[in-house]
């Protein structure tokens, strides 16, 4: 018996791992194909491997296209983007969760159809909105729609959060002469923190893969975020995939870093949300 | 969202202004970047854009007459359903024995999900950057893989053919797809108490029978609701196509988003893209709509 046990295990196991594989086999070839020498990226057949591994292309792609004023750009957009989410998601998810109040039912659907839109499907409403206002190339227009669109998430993980914490707790520092804000930030944000972390993550991870808005909004390579840069080195070089790739990988590192650190929360509060 | 529960303790303190103070800016930002674009996009359809950007006045249904004048609207709005139903379907198939792999125990499990979930984690834009390359006639992995492995004779351009390209991007599709379909199933499936399961081994009951008799019903809601959210995004999906074939060769591997940006942003038909935008949207209320039904959202909520 429990020598089937173990077999049963080590099948179970061995496929898991298989499938993990088979995952990572693009990013591996990202990975290998950025560390390939020049002169081995045009060879027929392509090797799995590269026969002499370039870690140095990680550095050289800096100097190839202006990758740092890319990836500065990334970073403002994405961590504007989510400051703004958790100025503005945070107390609502907070009221939602805690206080019945009419209008509440309308406001939790305003919330739901804004989580189903993407950019996408607005993609032309938003450039003659902001063409209007005078924001094309700005990154005021970038961190906004990348702020609103991901709202909605975040208020659901919060409230689901808020929710999942008694309310005595506040009611007792009341009691103790606090006052609501003294103990929302002593008590309620501190235990409500992995859902406020998730959701914040996962604004940053939204805005920094975003595409298409950027694409569309932004002419100059002062205010191109990374995914926008990457796609405009193919059309106006020799693609160098190398290097293409090298800066591919560098913008995908940090977000499967902080991805996997909220993956625990993130399903939960995926389900929280949509079943039952 | 549709379970929070609330206070309606009135012992609990109310804030002094009501929901206003605390809501309104989760309102003026849905308001300004979401439900304005929206008015502004099918206001644009009803217009007259000029190339330079200039409102040349209101021209009716005309953006929208020319728009189903097109001959090729009716197979991109064709490609568009396939594409989206084969996506879904394959998706779902093939995350729910991944869901049931990932709920087993074994050594390194969590590296395994984290390897899993790597495609929902990196841009969707770089995911289909590296299958282009991946997919390249002359210089790529896949031929050289195949080849070696005796599956073809000589490397293929791939995405010389419009029906082997689509093929592809489907497949690129349906592997982006699969990490957020597989953990909203995982999660379902975590719910599910291992009581039922071992009452039905007890019975007799073979794993499969357990599965498809038990586990699978009880999955249904998650399965669901994974379902149909994966059906918005696969609906809304654009770098994918973009990034791989940019609808081409031609207009043969298009769909309505790519098309959209196609007739906005090369061809300078603002107000037909707005009108072609609009018909989307509808199609996307109507999946919302459905979303609600699905998850019971509305019954919940009525109070």
């Amino acid at each position: 018996m429990k020598t089937n046990q173990f077999f049963k295990t080590s099948l179970i196991a061995i496929s898991a791992y298989a499938v993990a594989f088979v995952f990572a086999v693009p990013y591996l070839h990202m990975l290998t194909t950025a560390t390939k020498p020049d002169d081995e990226l045009f060879m027929i057949p392509a090797s799995y491997v590269p026969s002499n591994w370039q870690w140095n292309n990680f550095i050289e792609t800096f100097n190839n296209a202006p990758i740092a004023t890319y990836l500065k750009n990334s970073v403002i957009i994405s961590l504007a983007a989510t400051l703004v989410v958790l100025v503005v998601a945070l107390p609502a998810a907070y009221y939602v969760a805690r206080f019945k109040f009419r209008g509440r039912a309308v406001f939790l659907l305003l919330v739901l159809v804004t989580q189903m839109l993407s950019p996408v499907a607005l993609v032309v409403g938003i450039y003659r909105e902001v063409v209007t206002l005078g924001l094309v190339n700005t990154y005021t227009s970038l961190v906004l729609v990348s702020a609103a669109f991901n709202l909605a998430f975040a208020i659901w993980i919060m409230a689901g959060f808020f929710a999942s914490i008694p309310s005595e707790i506040e009611d007792a520092a009341f009691i103790d002469g606090c006052s609501r804000f003294m103990a929302l930030r002593k008590i309620t944000i501190p235990l409500a923190l992995p859902g406020i972390a998730t959701a914040l993550i996962f604004t940053f991870i939204a805005a920094w893969n975003e595409f298409v808005i950027a694409l569309t909004l932004t002419s100059t390579v002062e205010k191109r975020p990374l995914t926008v840069g990457i796609n405009t080195f193919i059309g106006q070089y020799q693609v160098q995939w190398n290097y293409l790739f090298a800066a591919a990988f560098i913008s995908i590192i940090p977000v499967v870093i902080l991805f996997g650190l909220i993956q625990k929360w993130l399903v939960s509060g995926l389900t929280a949300g949509s079943i039952k | 969202m549709s379970n929070l529960k609330f206070r309606s303790d009135k012992k609990f303190r109310r804030p002094p202004l009501g929901a206003w103070p605390w809501i309104t800016p989760a309102i003026i930002l849905i308001a300004t970047w979401v439900f304005w674009p929206a008015f502004e996009m099918v206001r644009t359809s009803f217009r007259e854009v000029s190339r330079s950007g200039l409102i040349l006045g209101y021209v009716g249904f005309q953006n929208y007459a020319e728009l189903l004048a097109r001959p090729e609207l009716v197979t991109i709005f064709a490609r568009t359903f396939f594409w989206v139903i084969i996506i879904v379907f394959f998706t779902a198939i093939i995350s729910l024995p991944l869901a049931s792999l990932l709920n087993q125990k074994f050594p390194g499990l969590t590296v395994v999900r984290w390897f899993i979930i790597l495609p929902w984690a990196a841009s969707v834009f770089s995911t289909a950057l590296t299958f282009n390359w991946m997919l390249n006639g002359y210089y790529g992995f896949f031929n050289r893989l195949l080849v070696d492995l005796k599956i073809i004779d000589d490397p293929i351009d791939w995405l010389g053919y419009p029906a082997v390209a689509l093929a592809w991007m489907v497949a690129v599709a349906v592997f982006v797809s699969l990490p957020f379909t597989s953990f909203v199933l995982l999660a379902g499936l975590q719910t599910i108490p291992n009581e039922i399961r071992e009452a039905a081994q007890v019975d007799g009951s073979s794993p499969w029978r357990t599965y498809w008799r038990i586990i699978f019903p009880l999955l249904r809601p998650a399965l669901l609701v994974a379902l149909v959210i994966n059906l918005i995004n696969v609906f809304n999906n654009f770098p994918i196509i973009w990034v791989i074939t940019q609808g081409g060769p031609g207009n043969s591997t298009d769909v309505t988003t790519t098309f959209m940006y196609k007739l906005a942003f090369r061809m300078q038909e603002m107000g037909q893209s707005a009108a072609l935008a609009t018909f989307n949207f509808v199609i996307i209320f109507l999946f919302i709509l459905l979303f609600l039904r699905v998850s019971g959202w509305r019954k919940q909520n009525e109070n």
